[in-house]
């Protein structure tokens, strides 16, 4: 690049790059230091902290609250995932024909998605309601005594599930288009002039060139879901079965930190998450020659 | 297939409208069987009722000034960033870019708890810097921006440097009015994310002078009472979803591409 050498460009530099990278060291860099430091602490806020050594992760293993958000969590993650996956690949192919008023139609699909986490949660928090709801009223007109929904652990698992599927299946779908819409066009012409019919076209050229899409969407939603959150703080009823024992990895977290003011512990526990988290991703990297297929250029 | 579309539709735009049909409803009709989607007589009763269990001016202007400063912010400081690694040549660049890359890896939850710790003892819980500090460093911002900025041709800045501009003339003039689409893209990304945080503002603002509209809402709902004032909190939820359900009709191209971008949330 031609302008200024030595001094002249660096004072350039600095001025550009100052603020976003101060701000990264001191709020994102410093943080995860601290926390991953805080992981070896015992601290309670008030206190100084105390070096434990390996005791917070110790605990970790015969903490049965821990195991048991763990659980809750892999048995959120096993309901929504093939189901998100699969509606959203559906979804996609459904919405990426070339058909009047389909505009409409994709616009509706992404209101969920725009909306925040609280208030879809409260929105379905209503449909659930036991007694006053539209689930069980709609099942009552069919005949059926609705459960308690919200209530109980394994029904509120349920409900989450279908909440956190219409929240983001339009989401999905949406990544799915995207590489729907990088297949050219010229296979689609090969097919059609040897004779393929629809399910032929689907089957040998619009899967496979959609599993990189497919290997990123399997990705982002464990990722994403290891993490869950905001439906399980909000939807359960108060006081419930499900509010008492329905915790996820990330409401454990959230507890030990802010209820019981455990930071060390709590901090223990992000980080384990985090390796969790970590393992998964790397594990699908590996296998993801047996099943992704990538164009040579 | 037009079964199909009509069907989407329904599923997608009912709870919605259930949602705008509960908050019109009275108490006592609220809690009817059979329930009814057009409600009749339409009150405003729950909206009033909502204004006086939270000061509902304060915590939309809480939560707009937010999203709105924060949005800016994060664009600023993304936007300079991006500028020193896509268009300057300077040793160490790659080093302190894969510092960014790296930072983008550690899921939120690990940050929620050191990031709570730190703005504690600067002093700023309840304050709006808590608010609006320390998402504008998110390293996203900056990746985003980069990308657009590495595809802009190199002759306008070459012909400006030979007219004695500066970088910031080529930043401002050239490079920024170039990268609109991207620009806007981060834009609806960040003040999505920041009009819908949740998890974060719980945390560090629990006052009702600088709570945001998801905190009080899920606040309310709490409330032992809300287990039967349900057109309450759903109004609530109308007037926590309205803006951005309305930026959404308005800017749909950059949501869609905002959305797409941002991929993973932490």
């Amino acid at each position: 690049m031609p302008g200024l050498k030595g001094w002249q460009k660096w004072k350039w530099v600095i001025f550009f790059l100052a603020p976003s990278l101060v701000g990264l060291l001191v709020f994102i860099v410093y943080p995860i230091i601290s926390s991953f430091w805080l992981a070896f602490q015992e601290w309670n806020l008030l206190t100084p902290p105390e070096f434990v050594g390996l005791a917070n992760f110790q605990e970790l293993l015969n903490d049965q609250d821990f195991w048991r958000a763990l659980g809750y969590t892999l048995n959120f993650i096993v309901l929504y995932v093939p189901a998100v996956f699969i509606l959203g690949l559906f979804l996609a192919l459904f919405l990426n024909q070339k058909l009047r008023g389909m505009v409409v139609v994709r616009t509706a699909t992404f209101l969920p998605v725009v909306a925040s986490w609280v208030v879809v949660s409260l929105i379905w928090k209503w449909i659930f309601n036991p007694s006053f709801g539209l689930v069980n009223y709609g099942l009552e007109v069919i005949g059926i005594d609705g459960p308690a929904w919200l209530f109980e652990p394994q029904t509120a698992l349920i409900a989450m599930v279908i909440t956190s599927v219409w929240k983001d299946v339009g989401y999905i779908a949406l990544l799915y288009i995207g590489g729907l819409q990088s297949i050219s066009e010229t296979f689609y012409e090969a097919a059609r002039i040897d004779g393929a019919n629809r399910w032929r076209q689907l089957r040998h050229i619009t899967l496979p060139l959609l599993t990189p899409t497919m290997f990123f969407v399997a990705i982002t939603l464990l990722i994403n879901y290891f993490q869950i959150f905001d439906q399980v703080w909000l939807m359960p009823m108060r006081d419930s079965a499900a509010d008492r024992q329905l915790e996820v990895i990330v409401t454990e977290v959230v507890k030990n930190a802010f209820s019981y003011n455990r930071m060390g512990y709590a901090s223990a526990m992000s980080w384990v998450l985090f390796v969790l988290i970590f393992i998964i991703t790397f594990v699908q990297l590996r296998l993801q020659n047996r099943w992704v297929y990538y164009e040579v250029e | 297939m037009y079964a199909g579309m009509l069907l989407l539709i329904v599923v997608m735009v009912l709870p919605f409208a259930w949602m705008l049909s509960s908050s019109l409803k009275s108490q006592e009709y609220i809690l009817q069987t059979p329930p009814e989607l057009f409600p009749n007589p339409v009150t405003l009763e729950s909206y009033t009722g909502l204004a006086e269990r939270i000061d509902l001016g304060r915590t939309f202007f809480n939560s707009m000034f937010v999203a709105v400063v924060g949005t800016i912010g994060q664009i600023i400081v993304a936007a300079m960033a991006a500028f020193a690694f896509a268009r300057m040549q300077w040793r160490g660049r790659n080093t302190v870019f894969l510092l960014y890359l790296v930072t983008m890896m550690i899921p939120s939850v690990v940050l929620v708890i050191p990031q709570f710790i730190l703005v504690r003892s600067l002093g700023w819980i309840n304050s709006y810097m808590a608010l609006i500090v320390p998402p504008l460093f998110s390293a996203f911002g900056t990746f985003l921006l980069r990308q657009s900025f590495l595809g802009l041709p190199k002759d306008f800045e070459e012909a400006a440097f030979v007219d004695g501009a500066n970088y910031f003339t080529i930043f401002w003039r050239i490079i920024l009015p170039l990268s609109q689409p991207a620009l806007a893209t981060l834009a609806v990304f960040s003040f999505m994310g920041l009009w819908n945080a949740y998890l974060w503002p719980l945390f560090v603002a629990r006052r009702d002078v600088v709570m945001t509209l998801p905190v009080a809402l899920a606040t309310l709902q709490a409330s032992p009472r809300a287990l039967t004032e349900w057109n309450m909190v759903m109004a609530g939820a109308v007037v926590t979803v309205l803006p951005i359900l309305l930026i959404y009709m308005f800017a749909q191209r950059w949501f869609i591409s905002g959305i797409i971008s941002g991929g993973i949330k932490g």
